[in-house]
């Protein structure tokens, strides 16, 4: 979908991620998705009077290497107490980074050579987490708020880009790709469903791509990519719908109702609260040193981008525009160690590219625990022909199920035996004196015909046939 | 009976812990009904603690420094399974299912912690007076103030119901009760002593640290409360000063500062108490100059900024949801204000409207920002003066004892009592309080010594001195 003729939209986004610690990022408490409701708690994720913070240092390492593999610079930073009253929060302030962020001023680089700049990427703590039951379901006219502290304390980082985003799917395109840095840099699980990964968009629109930025929106709380696309599709129509019906946006906080697919006010910008933030007195400043940082930034595994470059050369470098696709999507899902573990073992490029983005992708997340050596033994066998691509397929939907196995051994347990060469034979000359006139025709090279003998040897050996053997078999026997 | 005479012969087996906490409840007794030091007698905990300490001395083992020793802790002092309420409405009953570092450091040198002493709600106020539970009277002249915030624990001191008492300092609480009762009072250096576990009122400024009647026992409290902790990011890694050791080295050859600032516009009682403590320094062989530190007066402004601010927040936790009262109301928004409104007294409400004011939007810099700047000035001078002299002496307290009720309606007369002592606290450096001289109406008036940063070796001898030449 396009905005009409003329209109341009701007997006920035923020995204919060949870860090993949042991513990939270201001006690020792387990960092655990998950648990019984208020197990994973303490005097101090609990703000009880007399506690106090002392920082993780698990969670600085794994900040710093977000902005390691965002090109930021990682800075000397403190922390600042924003004050507000919620539940939620245990000590009705939340101890973030304010105006000396660890990590600022980096950028990112969408798959269509886009630069999104990255403003900031600072640690914050996360809240509990409230459960409104009964009347009007939200915090103001339910019968009662349960609230769960477990979430409380567990440390977040929190990525602001630049505005520089300019359509809904770009956005999409950023969330995306910003996951699968988080998850090589081995910061987060991405896991957006869960509630690790957490996006909210400012959206606002303009007259053409020169003209001054628009009042902006954010839209809270985006908890899929596909809801990313959505939501900021149908804000920046929104919003252009109303200045050509002569309305002026508001700035404001909006809401996005998956199930309708439109987005709804939260709060006025006259409603939003004043954080008053000052410096969190209870913490020191933090100053990596710069052994520290370049440490970390060595350490660093391959980025999707790098990684989406080497799956392009294994595939021979001058890519169609569908493995193009398939690249972007097995590096999205982060299965692409699999296609570089079966190329390496001597399977063909094309063919594991095409397994891992059709068949391991179909059954995530579950492939994700099938070890690579089982996948890369499984198309070794179907290039060798002892399997056809339908037996594979089968067989490899049987690995991931059971979380791994002998490929040769799950073959067999559904009875497919590769047929010996012999008897291929005798089955292919079988086929051909039972049908002389399509032989004749095939023959004089109606090659159409080659699908007809296929799928009568397929017939007569059950499918365990493999069919390019049965297509060189005819060949060779062809005049 | 000194602190360390008691816990050697305790340790001897020539008396007991028993015989110890029995004397002291005896004490509390005889005079808590009419002074109210204390907030809660742990009487059976106590004497079950005693009966462990004195079994360990009869099992041939150290029951350690403070083996039997009756200490006292001010009613902001987290102790597991005790009620910490910070003598306020709305903290009444709350029981922390933790131990301050402190506690765990009392109960490792082997005191018996007796009870929880009385405080100026939320250690707001320099009378100690506002209290959930009623004023704690002056020992020495009951229809007095003992000074605040930690009143409880100076008049529990004064009046020998216990050797020892903790209390927390964030502007002169510690000091100034102790300089209006008559015993040894000290602020240690910002980070010597973990907070983990104090009740925060404003926590750049907050220091716990120990009462005493002699400068030799509140040496020995603090350097068992002293020391690093892992669990305040605050906390000094540094060595920790050897107080004892040095108690007796006196003042030869130290350059010590009559700083006027402290003492300009305190009675003249205390004005004359001050110049009479430079004299006995200077003739235990000191050299005493009159300095000048003209930022300090504005420490009083900056403080009273910077304290509310950070206490607006540290406070916001009382909102009735976890711990503490609870008033409901039709949601949660109208319940926490029910709660704040029930639950904080008038002095709270004050700090708490004054510190939210100053973070505001658009007042931030003219307030709470300009406050810090001044801070960093008055921690600058101080540097600069700690280049020539070695230790600063003043006022602990503008004047002795006031009436109970004289102030409590004047908040800025009340905030003028901390005028001596607040700016030690901006600095973070420490000083103490101690007992010098008389007053005509029959109250004590002490002297305050200020050091740089861990200065304590230097502060407690000197302190020593002042002790022998007291009047």
């Amino acid at each position: 979908m396009s905005l009409p003729e003329g209109w341009n939209m701007v997006v920035g986004l923020e995204v919060h991620t949870e860090l993949k610690t042991a513990t939270k990022l201001f006690c020792g408490c387990a960092n655990e998705f998950g648990s019984e409701p208020n197990t994973n708690t303490c005097p101090i994720c609990l703000g009880l009077p007399g506690s106090l913070p002392v920082l993780n240092e698990g969670a600085v390492e794994l900040a710093i290497r977000i902005g390691q593999a965002l090109f930021c610079e990682v800075r000397p930073s403190s922390f600042a107490r924003k004050n507000y009253f919620y539940p939620d929060q245990a000590k009705d302030y939340q101890i973030s980074q304010y105006d000396e962020p660890i990590n600022a001023e980096g950028h990112l680089d969408l798959p269509d050579g886009t630069r999104v700049r990255i403003e900031r990427a600072h640690l914050e703590e996360d809240t509990g987490k409230t459960t409104h039951l009964g009347g009007s379901g939200r915090i103001h006219g339910s019968d009662e708020s349960l609230v769960d502290y477990n979430r409380s304390g567990v440390p977040l980082v929190e990525i602001v880009s630049g505005p520089d985003i300019r359509s809904a799917a770009q956005a999409r395109a950023y969330a995306a790709e910003l996951r699968s840095i988080l998850i090589a840099a081995g910061a987060s699980d991405g896991r957006m469903e869960e509630g690790s990964m957490r996006v909210d968009a400012n959206v606002s629109v303009r007259r053409g791509p020169d003209a001054p930025f628009g009042t902006r929106c954010e839209i809270k709380n985006l908890n899929s990519l596909r809801s990313i696309q959505r939501a900021v599709e149908y804000e920046a129509l929104r919003q252009i719908n109303m200045i050509e019906a002569g309305e002026t946006i508001i700035q404001e906080t909006r809401h996005w109702d998956e199930d309708s697919g439109k987005t709804s006010t939260m709060r006025s910008k006259e409603e939003a609260n004043d954080y008053r933030y000052f410096p969190e007195p209870d913490l020191v400043p933090l100053a990596p040193s710069a052994e520290l940082i370049q440490k970390i930034g060595a350490a660093l595994p391959p980025m999707p981008a790098q990684r989406r470059a080497d799956l392009t050369a294994l595939l021979g470098g001058a890519i169609t525009d569908a493995q193009a696709d398939h690249v972007l999507s097995v590096v999205e899902s982060n299965l692409d160690r699999f296609m570089v573990s079966a190329v390496t073992a001597g399977a063909p490029a094309t063919l594991a590219i095409a397994r891992v983005a059709n068949e391991l992708s179909a059954q995530l997340p579950k492939a994700e625990e099938l070890p690579e050596a089982d996948f890369s033994a499984l198309l070794l066998l179907e290039h060798a022909g002892e399997l056809s691509a339908t037996q594979a397929k089968a067989v490899l939907a049987d690995l991931v199920e059971a979380g791994g196995g002998d490929p040769k051994a799950a073959a067999v347990a559904r009875g497919f035996e590769a047929l010996e060469t012999g008897a291929l034979d005798a089955i292919l000359d079988q086929v051909i004196a039972e049908n002389p006139g399509e032989w004749q025709r095939y023959n004089e090279g109606d090659d159409k015909l080659a699908g007809f003998f296929t799928g009568k040897v397929m017939a007569l050996t059950k499918g365990q046939a493999d069919g390019k053997a049965v297509n060189t078999g005819l060949r060779s026997r062809r005049g | 009976m000194s602190v360390t005479d008691l816990a050697a012969k305790i340790r001897a087996g020539e008396t007991t812990a028993v015989a110890a906490l029995e004397h002291s409840l005896s004490v509390i007794a005889e005079r808590d009904g009419e002074l109210h030091a204390f907030v809660e007698v742990q009487t059976e905990r106590a004497r079950e603690r005693a009966r462990t300490i004195d079994a360990a001395v009869a099992d041939g083992k150290n029951p350690g420094r403070l083996g039997g020793v009756p200490v006292a802790l001010k009613d902001n002092l987290c102790q597991r399974g005790t009620v910490t309420s910070c003598s306020s409405k709305i903290l009444e009953g709350w029981i922390p299912p933790y131990d301050a570092t402190v506690v765990t450091r009392l109960m490792e040198a082997g005191a018996v912690i007796v009870g929880k002493t009385n405080m100026f709600d939320f250690a707001m106020g320099a009378s100690t007076e506002n209290s959930a539970s009623g004023p704690t009277r002056n020992p020495r002249d009951p229809s007095r103030v003992p000074g605040g915030s930690s009143g409880g624990s100076a008049a529990a001191v004064a009046a020998e119901m216990v050797p020892l008492a903790l209390g927390s300092d964030t502007g002169g609480s510690i000091r100034q009760p102790a300089s209006l009762c008559g015993v040894v009072g000290v602020k240690p250096t910002y980070g010597l002593v973990s907070r983990y576990g104090l009740v925060a009122f404003a926590s750049s400024l907050d220091q716990i640290g120990p009462f005493a009647s002699t400068v030799a026992d509140a040496a020995e409290l603090l350097e068992v409360l002293a020391g690093h902790d892992p669990m305040d990011s605050t906390s000094l890694t540094s060595p920790v000063p050897e107080i004892s050791a040095h108690l007796s080295d006196g003042v030869q050859g130290k350059r010590i500062g009559l700083c006027t600032d402290l003492v300009e516009g305190s009675d003249p009682e205390v004005v004359a108490a001050v110049r009479r403590a430079a004299e006995v320094l200077a003739a235990a062989g000191a050299e005493v100059v009159e300095l000048s530190i003209p930022e300090l007066r504005y420490g009083l402004s900056a403080y009273y900024l910077i304290a509310p601010a950070e206490a607006s927040s540290n406070l916001a936790r009382y909102d009735g949801v976890r711990f503490g009262n609870r008033v409901d109301g039709v949601d949660v928004t109208a319940m926490n204000t029910a709660t704040r409104t029930a639950g904080f007294g008038d002095e709270v409400k004050r700090r708490i409207m004054l510190g939210t004011y100053a973070l505001s939007a658009g007042y931030y810099d003219a307030y709470y920002a300009q406050a810090q700047r001044v801070r960093t000035l008055i921690i600058d001078a101080f540097a600069k003066a700690y280049e020539n002299v070695d230790l600063l002496l003043g006022a602990t307290s503008p004047t002795t004892a006031f009436e109970i009720g004289s102030k409590v309606d004047d908040p800025m007369s009340m905030y003028l009592s901390d005028v001596c002592t607040i700016p030690t606290n901006l600095a973070g450096h420490p000083a103490l309080s101690v007992p010098f001289a008389t007053g005509s109406d029959g109250l004590p008036i002490g002297v305050q010594l200020l050091g740089p940063g861990l200065s304590e070796e230097w502060l407690f001898a000197a302190a020593a001195v002042l002790e022998g030449g007291a009047a």
